[in-house]
């Protein structure tokens, strides 16, 4: 019996000693700042208000999964934000000309998702071909790739703004506005990415990969590990969780144009990095980009709801956050 | 009696709760080669970051010429001439010979770098060290000994009185040990005094005129260099009898078939024309100098580095070229002489890197990775080799250059190799370990299994190959079995006065 309490104790231990502030800290931080914005403003609090900034970090927060990846590796991609834009400029237009046969059916709709996943995968494949084969930074790559999608959606748009189909448009709707069990819909899918890329990046040989080439290139390819295809195979992830961003952005509006999906890429990266994931590889919290995609979002919700700061320095109480963070991590590493 | 440059008065050093060295007694006479001698572990890194104020000490007293000082950082000490000269290059790789040797003290007139005095005083610092590096190459074109010299003169350049060595020579030829040996000697004429550890004790013994023995924090002996000769100094640090340091070499192993069978094998500025077979269960020797091509021949042996031609013939049948993953699968693993930069992932626990090139044996039913398993091969290798680790979570970087070099290993052989080829497989580690290893080599020749040393250490080329083969410059020198094997017959070959037979 003593002995019994003896090692249950043991064990709580233990899972004490495991539990590091690096991945508590983005937790309590979402904690913090939801007490906060309670005693600013009480509607902070209210159903309504809450499910608005949680499904509105579900974007950002579903594109920094697949970034935890490429960030992982020690790369980086810029290319994310207008990726989105791209992919909802060509989702628009196919199901514009698909309603011309099929009407407004979920087909139509159907079709435009696996197209927005293809070229999602297809985008991402040839970001990680051009850095692996062209042994150019990623930097450098994705930047291109960013004024490239960016630009060729203004084009699709003729400068303007694309629009989808009305009825199609009222079809659409549900996949962003519905909910599932009173849970809005992009929140579920949210989770599910999260889940699924936790245990890509802690349960298989893909994931331990991915933090190894990040802990050191060398060492990687000196252990056998196809570096190439693996850091290939990262952006194709991250293509794909753009697409599904994108999946579940299109119906919101039901437009695209040039300023789609602006400075996602930035907020992307900042909820990894507040999360805990280092810049230069070798570990990756997934819980952590979750709750920094939540962190920018409760942010942005708190300045709309208080008179205290202008809405407008929203970028600046964000780029003092992502710092601050980095800071904290810094100290309770030490 | 000699002034004494530096003392330390029973000084004790903690990191956090554990000890790592008690009440050590060390006096440094001014002009004097002392050179500081123990296993991993035994505490002389941490006694010399003390002296050069890398750390602090947690009691006890340092004194200077006599006075009590401390030194709250390395600025500190240097400004009062302790210098230390690291084990690892400290050099800025993209700037110039003489922008390293300045860095951080530049010489400024009127606000801004002189750069003709300090381009005129590095001249002077490399002339006296009789080196021609030239003072305007970039530090990433030189060779490892030329950056050597380059520590050497960033420390010269402070007019130090105190220059701490931490093993020079583990990446120096013969050739540059002697150039080096002539100018420490020539630094302690003119009253300099030196710190010097290293491993390879027939060096200590050539260059030293004190020995300190540190041995578990603790301070064994001081004694006159030539009062003690090798064995003594083994036994001291060790603590016990090393009866042999070499396990006895098996019968001269039955030639059959070759296992492997590299033909014409040449990688442009490396290699050229290199072939050689491997036999089941033999200890096949690699010698040469440094930059011979051994390591980047066995590079492209398993694929890690291409080839420009050449075939490799495992059990009669090629290898692929390109893909190291075709050598893992056939059982063949390479051990990189680089541990810390191609070995080990040394900012991850031990698991992963015991389990990277095995993960498909650690998975669940489902496919996933099983944590539980690979905890259970980490435990394995741990009581295999022999690990000292502070905690099962603890990092790679956490252990000592021995253990990681255990860990390195029990990496390899998670995939049950057929052919271990292991390059300076004992760099940078205790003589214990060392002792290990050598036991490790002859336990897997003995159990059939092929194996080969890269080694620039002779003896240990000597003490454990059935079959040696030198390279010089890229190419395959000559063969040497039985008698032949010994340090005189190698050098001639190495060093081209003998040999150079044809592919």
């Amino acid at each position: 019996m003593n002995q019994e309490a003896a090692t249950g104790w043991a064990k709580v231990k233990e899972l004490g000693s495991r539990i590091s502030w690096q991945d508590v800290g983005p937790l309590i931080a979402v904690f913090a700042l939801m007490v906060l914005g309670t005693a600013i403003n009480p509607t902070f609090l209210s159903m309504g208000n809450l499910t608005n900034v949680f499904t509105r970090s579900a974007f950002t927060g579903i594109i920094a999964i697949g970034a935890t990846f490429v960030i992982g590796t020690g790369s980086i991609d810029l290319s994310v934000g207008s990726m989105a834009a791209f992919n909802s400029g060509v989702m628009i237009i196919f199901m514009n000309y698909l309603v011309q046969h099929w009407g407004a059916t979920w087909a139509t709709v159907t079709a435009a998702m696996a197209l927005s996943l293809l070229l999602g995968a297809a985008g991402g494949l040839v970001n990680g071909l051009v850095i692996t084969k062209g042994r150019i930074e990623s930097f450098i790559v994705t930047l291109g790739t960013m004024g490239i999608f960016r630009s060729l959606v203004t084009y699709l748009a003729n400068g303007g703004t694309l629009s989808l189909n009305l009825p199609v448009r009222g079809l659409y709707r549900p996949v962003y506005y519905g909910t599932f069990l009173k849970i809005p819909i992009p929140l579920i899918i949210f989770c599910l990415v999260a889940m699924v890329g936790a245990v890509l990046m802690y349960k298989t040989r893909f994931g331990r990969y991915v933090l190894a080439i990040g802990s050191s290139y060398h060492v990687a390819h000196y252990s056998a590990i196809n570096v190439n295809r693996i850091r290939v195979l990262t952006y194709i992830l991250q293509g794909i969780c753009v697409a599904i961003a994108t999946i579940i952005y299109v119906p919101r509006l039901g437009s695209a144009s040039g300023t789609t999906g602006y400075g996602w890429e930035l907020e992307a990266i900042a909820a990894v990095i507040i999360g805990g994931t280092a810049m230069k590889g070798g570990t990756a919290k997934i819980l952590g980009t979750v709750a920094g995609a939540i962190i920018f979002s409760i942010i942005g919700n708190i300045l709309n709801l208080s008179d205290a700061i202008s809405q407008y320095l929203n970028g600046a109480v964000q780029g003092l956050i992502i710092i601050g963070a980095v800071l904290v991590q810094r100290t309770s590493k030490e | 009696m000699a002034e004494l440059a530096m003392q330390t008065i029973k000084i004790c050093k903690s990191y956090g709760t554990v000890p790592v060295l008690f009440d050590v007694d060390f006096e440094l006479k001014k002009g004097e080669i002392h050179a500081l001698i123990g296993e991993n572990g035994a505490g002389k890194s941490t006694l010399v970051k003390i002296l050069a104020g890398y750390h602090q000490q947690t009691s006890g007293e340092l004194l200077r010429r006599g006075k009590p000082v401390t030194y709250p950082n390395t600025g500190a000490a240097e400004a009062d001439g302790v210098v230390m000269i690291h084990q690892e290059f400290n050099l800025a790789n993209d700037l110039t010979v003489e922008e390293n040797i300045f860095l951080g003290k530049e010489i400024m007139r009127r606000g801004f770098l002189d750069k003709a005095a300090m381009r005129q005083r590095s001249a002077e610092i490399l002339q006296n060290l009789g080196t021609t590096i030239n003072p305007r190459a970039r530090v990433k074109d030189l060779s490892v000994s030329d950056k050597q010299m380059v520590e050497i003169a960033k420390a010269l350049a402070l007019n130090s009185e105190v220059l701490i060595m931490d093993e020079p020579t583990a990446v120096l030829t013969a050739g540059e040990i002697d150039v080096l040996f002539k100018i420490i000697r020539a630094l302690r004429d003119h009253g300099v005094s030196i710190v010097y550890i290293s491993h390879k004790l027939h060096e200590v013994k050539a260059l030293a005129d004190r020995v300190t023995v540190l041995r578990d924090g603790h301070r064994i002996c001081t004694e006159r260099a030539s009062e003690l000769n090798e064995d003594d100094m083994a036994r001291l640090m060790v603590g016990r009898e090393l009866s042999t340091l070499f396990p006895p070499k098996g019968q001269a192993p039955h030639r059959s078939a070759p296992v492997l069978e590299v033909q014409k094998i040449s990688c442009p500025r490396y290699v050229q024309n290199a072939s050689f077979q491997l036999y089941a269960g033999e200890v096949l020797g690699f010698a040469g100098l440094i930059g011979a091509g051994r390591t980047e021949l066995m590079e492209c042996v398993v694929g890690l580095r291409r080839r420009s031609s050449g075939t490799v013939l495992y059990r009669g049948k090629p290898l692929s070229a390109r893909s190291y993953g075709d050598a893992i699968r056939n059982r063949i693993v390479y051990l990189s002489e680089d541990r810390k930069g191609k070995g080990l992932f040394t900012s991850m626990p031990l698991a992963p890197n015991v389990t990277i090139l095995s993960l498909h044996e650690h998975l669940t039913r489902f496919g996933f990775l099983d944590g539980r398993k690979e905890e259970a091969t980490l435990d394995q290798t741990i009581e295999e080799f022999d690990v000292r680790i502070p905690s099962k979570r603890a990092l790679v970087s956490m252990l000592s250059g021995g253990n990681q070099q255990k860990i390195a290993l029990g990496k390899l052989m998670q995939v049950e190799p057929d052919i271990v080829i292991l390059d300076e497989p004992t760099r940078g580690i205790d003589v214990g370990t060392k002792q290990q290893v050598y036991y490790f080599i002859r336990e897997l020749a003995e159990r059939g299994k092929s194996c080969i040393l890269i080694s620039s250490e002779l003896p240990e080329i000597v003490g454990l190959s059935d079959r040696v083969i030198v390279m010089r410059s890229g190419v395959v020198m000559g063969e040497l079995t039985g008698e032949e094997v010994n340090e005189e017959e190698i050098m001639l070959y190495a060093t081209g006065v003998k040999g150079g037979m044809a592919g």
